[in-house]
């Protein structure tokens, strides 16, 4: 059966049986492999793409509910998207898996609330899983797309990595 | 953590001894390489029939025309940044542009690209940084070496006057200078130096900076990043594979008419665990396996819940089990029956089963032809791959060719002595055959589900207290499987792994009379490494008691480790926790109470005091500022070190307060996030870093900041007033 969207900004056309995710759609027809598989029961926002704007999980998304409507992956997002810039600037990535997910539903969250609040930070993003822990960096490069970040809380401001004395170096 | 590596080394070599039989060496390496191979070592073995060859700059270092420099990772990224700390290691010595320097996998090759430490290629135990430290160093400074001669020969000037920075080399005398590009073809006429020299750490200028940053950040923003799900080509299938239900199952009969009738199915066959549905895309591969109907055979199979096995755990710990259990003892000094008088404090402590829960579900790209393959997949461990695929495909391990890819986590799920899920793969991949390239995709359940966890623990801790309060006689009992019986790579004494960090510990150290063993049962549940090993139950129960035995004692719980750590000469130890608390300032952000532990692992310390409060709703404490300082010898990726501290904290957090894996009647009964918690941005707390300044060569980062976190939480509860906490996970399921 075949449903015609928008993927970013393009008209297509795609194949698949009415009950695919929209997730495998992208991935397997479109070959668009930034968006991620992670669970395939929309827990952990590994697949989260803008339908109409709205962040929302492709694994659980048929495609036959998606017919007519416009859809946007992290491909789609430009590369200098200001969450992509920040995620980039303050190192976020660890594995990097779930991070096109993240984004995704940060730049959902920042054209809906531009400044958000700590608070409206955790309901908007508290979907996404991440098992490197870069929770406390996604929160900062929130703030710093926002213009209102006070960039990374206090890491790595210790002294010199190389001292001649020092109590470390009494191993 | 030497001996433990030692052990793994001397394993290594025995799966090698084992694995590839001197005929086989001799009969196919002769024919593949062309090179007699008798009594060659472990690592020509393993590296026989491989194509793979070292560039004019060694097997590290690629440098262009244009001056693009390229370092060879041996290591996986798979987000612990070593890519980032290993490239500025060479390019310090180098004196390379650090802007021009990208970083590439290197291919399987055990002789070329061994870990150090381990003798075969991997990553592990966190080793990269430390084990890479001198090698790396050598491969800069060598070719670094190869330019000024290069220059000066060109120059004809003294090549003790050329400097080199930013990747040109300049003689100020005579006013010449010329980039790397210019002058590589003369350099790679030069012989390499066999020793170097290094730089003086003191004139370091990338190493330490604010300058060393990932690599990878943009690739990881933009989509772009290959991980093996990944993997597209032309005629690529995907399969998905039905397993046994219970550890241990075995494969009777299946129904595939349902499965084969999906449209996209392409082939339903039997592998040795269990039934593989091969289809053109995910989606109708997840339907066909969705519609097989399968009979298993759980005859054999492990059907003990896990209440059943902590019950009998607590039994043996106790004395109960029976007379024949095999106690294996890892400290012992003085007799422990001496001393009957003094305060006698006691304490059992529990740990469930933990999955890895990598985001990336386990995956693997196969592509076989004959005895040919090549695999695409984030590979954590080549050599062992190498090895267990080409048992199946008869082939040496060295031919066995592995492109590495980035992996969406391990946390050591990845380093397998089974190789299990690209075993798995491999077969499928030669059953299609042809080279057609097959790509195997587990679900979030089936990850879940396959084992390899990390073991159930059970601590039983009794410590006689001397007239000052401190401890005059510690007795330990550890019950845990041990992850590496039955392995190729099982030691000779003592796993290690079970037990590493109560065996080491300063209080054990400063404690006059002790007592501690260990007994692992075998249990039918494959168990592995997760993130910190042994320390994610050692560092609780020590770092917990320690705090509760000061209490008992009437002493303030920093006040006691100073005195200890004295005791025990932990300069180190006593160094990182003075760090923290300096760091910390006098008092707690309103609200919140404060907990200290302190832990080492991997030759790294790294000390934490964590400010805790109750959640609202008072059922699950909320963790809000971390202090948290390491000493990890000289500091390459200062951030790196950093990130490695906040992400370990959230993953031993995630652990210490919801990770748990339960079976019922041999069933794990965990299959998905919706029933395996995680932490997340909402319970996320804020990790400062602060790094002990250190002249002494690096050791760990990615694994020691994940032990800590779970005690000085539970310390934080005692300050509170709360009763100790003897169990994880420390928030139970349904409770909230």
């Amino acid at each position: 059966m075949a449903v015609n969207l928008e993927i970013n900004g393009k008209p297509v056309t795609v194949k698949a049986a009415d009950d695919t995710p929209l997730l495998w759609v992208v991935r397997d027809e479109l070959g668009l492999t930034g968006t991620k598989f992670g669970c395939g029961v929309a827990q952990c926002g590994a697949c989260t793409v803008h339908i109409d704007g709205q962040a929302t999980r492709s694994c659980v998304t048929p495609i036959s509910a998606v017919a007519g409507m416009k859809v946007t992956t992290i491909e789609g997002l430009g590369g200098s998207h200001p969450a992509q810039q920040a995620w980039a600037k303050l190192d976020v990535p660890q594995c990097g898996y779930c991070q096109s997910g993240q984004i995704m539903s940060a730049s959902a969250l920042l054209a809906e609330k531009p400044s958000p609040t700590d608070e409206e930070i955790d309901a908007a993003m508290s979907g996404n899983i991440c098992r490197c822990g870069t929770y406390q960096r996604i929160r900062a490069a929130i703030k710093e797309a926002a213009g209102i970040g006070a960039a990374l809380p206090k890491t790595a401001e210790a002294a010199p990595a190389v001292a001649t004395a020092s109590p470390g170096a009494a191993r | 953590m030497s001996r433990y590596l030692r052990d793994l080394a001397a394993g290594a070599a025995d799966v090698v001894r084992k694995g590839v039989s001197r005929r086989e060496v001799i009969v196919t390496g002769v024919a593949a390489s062309g090179a007699l191979l008798v009594g060659c070592s472990m690592a020509d073995a393993m590296s026989a029939g491989s194509p793979v060859k070292a560039g004019e700059f060694g097997a590290f270092l690629k440098i262009e025309a244009d001056g693009a420099i390229t370092v060879v990772s041996k290591h996986i990224e798979m987000g612990q940044g070593s890519h980032t700390g290993l490239s500025a290691i060479v390019a310090e010595e180098l004196d390379a542009d650090w802007n021009r320097v990208k970083i590439e996998q290197a291919p399987a090759n055990t002789k070329l690209y061994a870990n150090t430490l381990m003798g075969v290629q991997g990553t592990g135990g966190s080793t990269a940084i430390a084990n890479s430290w001198d090698q790396l160093r050598k491969a800069g400074a060598a070719a670094r070496a190869m330019f000024v001669q290069a220059a000066a020969n060109l120059w004809q000037v003294n090549a003790a006057e050329i400097t080199v920075k930013d990747s040109i080399v300049s003689h100020a005398k005579s006013g010449k200078s010329a980039a790397f590009g210019d002058l590589l073809k003369d350099a790679a006429k030069v012989t390499p130096p066999e020793n170097p020299t290094l730089k003086d750490p003191k004139t370091f200028t990338l190493i330490g900076s604010d300058r060393v940053r990932r690599k990878d950040s943009v690739a990881k923003t933009n989509g772009t990043a290959k991980f093996t799900i990944d993997v597209q080509e032309e005629g690529l299938l995907v399969a998905m594979v039905a397993h046994a239900p219970r550890f241990g199952g075995k494969l009777k009969s299946f129904d595939d008419a349902a499965a084969r009738k999906v449209p996209g199915v392409v082939d339903v066959f039997k592998i040795p665990t269990g039934v593989a549905v091969v289809a053109n895309d995910t989606w109708s591969a997840k339907q066909g396996r969705d519609a097989l109907s399968v009979e298993w055979d759980e005859e054999k199979a492990e059907t003990r819940g896990t209440d059943v096995l902590l019950a009998d755990y607590r039994k043996f710990a106790a004395g109960q089990g029976p007379a024949d259990l095999k106690w294996e003892a890892f400290d012992s000094k003085g007799d422990p029956a001496s001393v009957t008088d003094g305060e006698l404090f006691e304490a059992t402590y529990d740990f469930p089963f933990l999955s890895h829960a990598s985001m990336e579900p386990l995956d693997c790209v196969a592509r076989v032809k004959g005895n040919s393959v090549k695999l695409s997949f984030g590979c954590q461990f080549p050599t062992l791959d190498q090895l267990n695929t080409a048992r199946i495909v008869g082939n040496l391990p060295g031919a066995i060719e592995i492109e590495t890819l980035f992996a969406g986590g391990s946390f050591g799920r990845r380093a397998n002595f089974q190789s299990d899920y690209v075993v798995e793969c491999v077969h499928i991949a030669k059953k299609v055959g042809k080279g057609v390239p097959v790509k195997l995709i587990w679900t979030r359940e089936d990850d879940m589900r396959a084992g390899y966890f990390r073991p159930i623990a059970h601590h039983a801790v009794k410590v006689r207290l001397d007239k000052d309060g401190y401890p005059a006689v510690w007795t330990h009992r550890i019950v845990t499987q041990s992850l590496m019986k039955g392995s190729p790579m099982a030691p000779k004494g003592i796993d290690q792994t079970a037990v590493e960090g109560t065996m080491g510990s300063p209080y054990l150290k400063a404690t006059p009379i002790v007592d501690a063993k260990a007994h692992m049962p075998d249990i039918g549940v494959p168990v592995l490494w997760w993130r910190s090993v042994g320390a994610t139950h050692t560092a609780y129960v020590m770092e917990h008691t320690i705090d509760q035995l000061a209490r008992k004692a009437g002493k303030d719980p920093i006040e006691y480790r100073r005195t200890l750590y004295q005791k025990a000469g932990a300069k180190r130890h006593l160094a990182v926790m003075e760090l923290a608390l300096e760091k910390a300032g006098p008092t707690a952000a309103e609200g919140y109470t404060r907990g200290i532990a302190v832990h080492e692992s991997f030759g790294s310390v790294v000390a934490q005091i964590a400010e805790v409060k109750m959640a609202p709703g008072g059922l699950e404490p909320k963790v809000g500022r971390v202090i948290t300082a390491i000493d990890c010898g000289v500091a390459i990726a200062k951030d790196q070190i950093a990130s490695q501290m906040e992400g370990g904290t959230c993953y031993g957090l995630s652990a210490a307060l919801y990770g748990q894996v339960t079976l019922k009647d041999g069933h794990v009964q965990e299959s998905n996030f919706d029933t395996y918690r995680v932490l997340r941005m909402n319970e996320s707390p804020t990790v400062e870093t602060h790094i002990m300044p250190s002249g002494n060569a690096p050791s760990g980062a990615g694994e020691p900041g994940t032990p800590v976190i779970g005690p000085a939480v539970a310390n934080a509860l005692l300050a509170m007033g709360r009763p100790a906490t003897l169990s994880q996970p420390m928030v139970k399921p349904g409770v909230v």
